[in-house]
């Protein structure tokens, strides 16, 4: 039997969560020997038909009605309902983005079947049931669940292993519209969507983020941590503490309950390293800590660590990096004399040439 | 308004999880209990509209007997009444809660015009399953929203005006009352109790009744630790005597611009 998982778009593509959630998606069409569908509400851009192919996806279902105007969870599950009935799926699955969370929720409800929530990978799946490993703590913990009610019912951790990307290119699923059957009920909870202007560097994709915890002492303690932030083309983050004191506002939280990133680089200062922040930026490529407590749980889990008092390290840090940039500076100044570009590069005066 | 709001106790965790022997549960012998950060700010924002609209709120958990110290940290914050739907300690799945939290609301609404409201945090810090307010919502033919970050309640207080961000697009939702919300922190700032609010709360009588526990069809097989990052960090130095080594550091992972 096919499996059957949502996707969503991001821009005009796929966004990289449906992506992984096909990944597992496809390992258990292919253990149940089944097809790998797709639902997708609204029109499918080219770029997300590519993606699909690309995940191995056959058929797309797009679900189509002029009285979806914008997000409606409770109208979106009904859909699901809706193509699982008239073709059977051993299972349906979603990423475990907001969207897709509550949506796999609310079909959870319609059909009174089991939901298993942020699963990583599945081991096997038979007619006994179907062998998960799911996150829980935010990704601190590990569960090994049994699943025993069909259709399966999942969402998928958004850090979950991404596609092998070995589906190749493929054909272009074929589109099914799909025009689900909704009463007012079902759209009695619809979003009305607007843009949110934007400006500063992005928490949850800034390529440096610079970390501040209880270390920071107060809330005027976050200067140099900014100033940093700023050479660096990064962002500010926080830990729950600093957030639970009202040092800093809840959208600079990094942690289970705040926002997850996955920068370069993050420089986590005067941050203890408490699991519930761990599970916001283990993602993150490399980090540097800044502790003055060597113990601290933090670390044993960073990269590199500098043992000291951030109050002081910090600022040194900034200072040596404006020194940096002024000497690079003066260098390139320089090299607008056509003399010493000349000494340096062998250039010519572009007079002479 | 009267406004239910549920909560879970949950192992306060600190640095690292360690698990029983048999890797089936948290080992929680060292640790203390608190209430998940989602729901602590469900109850915050429940005692603000009741200070400006006036009514009620209950605090209900589903839990051992003990989890009544969770529902009285939540009275200590400003909620009137506590409800403890009693268990053998064992973990419930979210049908069976969401059933014990529905039959709970159907049996208040015998002796009163039931709740205007019922708020609940976007999903246990513990578990994590995103499913007991969709559950309880359908059960009970109620909208429902989840994931909130503003709520407003209309001045007539026949309806509520729900806001979140997803994907760099603001979304709004109106519903009418009685509705279900989920909400995450950063909603609010919720406050620290008050010593009278503690010693109203160490007083108060609280609601209980046992609840039998009810299979699901999920099954946990066992628990572990994620392998990853556990390891000890390069010490680049003391103080400020690591600046320079930390400056070569941030060139070589290309992050100077």
């Amino acid at each position: 039997m096919t499996v059957l998982c949502l996707v969503e778009p991001d821009g005009d593509g796929l966004a990289d969560a449906s992506s992984r959630a096909l990944a597992l998606a496809g390992s258990l069409a292919a253990s149940g020997a089944g097809g790998l569908a797709a639902a997708f509400v609204g029109e499918p851009t080219p770029a997300v038909l590519a993606a699909l192919a690309g995940c191995g996806v056959t058929d797309l279902h797009a679900v189509s009605s002029p009285r979806l105007t914008g997000y409606a969870p409770v109208a979106w599950a009904r859909s699901l309902a809706g193509l699982i009935a008239s073709a059977p799926a051993s299972a349906v699955v979603a990423a475990a983005t907001d969207h897709g969370s509550e949506v796999m929720a609310h079909l959870g409800a319609i059909t009174g079947l089991d939901v298993v929530a942020n699963c990583l990978a599945t081991s096997t799946a038979d007619s006994g049931g179907c062998q998960l490993v799911r996150n829980r703590w935010g990704g601190s913990l590990l569960e090994d669940v049994m699943l025993t009610t069909r259709p399966a019912l999942l969402t998928v951790a958004t850090d979950a292993p991404a596609s092998r990307g070995d589906a190749g290119p493929g054909e272009v699923p074929k589109v099914h519209v799909y025009e689900p059957d909704l009463t007012e009920a079902d759209l009695l909870v619809q979003a009305t969507e607007s843009a949110i202007g934007g400006g500063a560097v992005s928490l949850a994709t800034a390529r440096v983020v610079i970390g501040g915890g209880r270390g920071v002492g107060g809330p005027d303690g976050f200067g140099p941590l900014e100033e940093l932030a700023g050479l660096l083309g990064g962002a500010l983050g926080v830990s729950r503490v600093v957030t639970s004191e009202g040092w800093r506002p809840h959208r600079q939280q990094v942690g289970q309950t705040g926002t997850k990133i996955a920068p370069e680089l993050y420089l986590a200062c005067g941050i203890s390293g408490a699991i519930q922040h761990m599970a916001g930026c283990q993602a993150a490529k490399r980090i540097v800590a800044i502790n003055t407590d060597p113990d601290a749980p933090i670390i044993s889990r960073a990269d590199y660590a500098v043992i000291g008092d951030l109050s002081q390290v910090i600022p040194a840090l900034v200072t040596a990096l404006r020194a940096r940039s002024d000497s690079q500076a003066a260098d390139l100044s320089s090299l607008a004399d056509p003399a010493v570009r000349a000494f340096y590069l062998g250039d010519q005066d572009p007079a002479s040439r | 308004m009267e406004i239910l709001v549920c909560v879970k106790r949950v192992p306060t965790v600190g640095g690292s999880i360690v698990l029983t022997d048999d890797g089936q549960r948290v080992d929680t012998r060292m640790s203390g209990f608190t209430v998940s950060p989602h729901e602590e700010c469900a109850v915050e924002e429940a005692v603000r509209i009741v200070e400006r609209l006036g009514g009620s709120v209950t605090v209900l958990t589903l839990g051992p007997p003990e989890a009544s110290d969770q529902v009285r940290d939540m009275l200590a914050l400003g909620a009137n009444h506590g409800v403890v739907l009693e268990t053998d300690g064992k973990e419930w799945g979210p049908i069976a809660t969401a059933k014990a939290i529905e039959a709970s609301v159907a049996r208040w609404s015998q002796f009163s015009a039931g709740y205007d409201l019922l708020l609940f945090g976007n999903e246990a810090a513990d578990s994590g399953n995103y499913q007991v307010p969709v559950r309880v919502a359908h059960a009970l033919g109620l909208p429902c929203v989840t994931g909130i970050k503003h709520l407003e309640i209309g001045a007539d207080e026949d309806k509520l005006r729900a806001r979140r961000e997803y994907r760099g697009i603001k979304e709004v939702f109106e519903l009418p009352l009685p509705a279900v919300v989920s909400v995450k922190e950063g909603i609010n700032l919720p406050r620290y109790p008050s010593l009278p609010g503690r010693l109203r709360a160490k007083r108060a009588a609280l609601e209980r009744f046992a609840q039998p526990w009810q299979a699901d069809g999920v099954r946990t097989l066992g628990l572990r630790l994620p392998e990853g990052r556990q390891h000890q960090a390069e010490v680049l130095g003391t103080g400020t005597d690591a600046v320079p080594a930390l400056v070569s550091l941030l060139d070589e992972l290309g992050v100077l611009t």
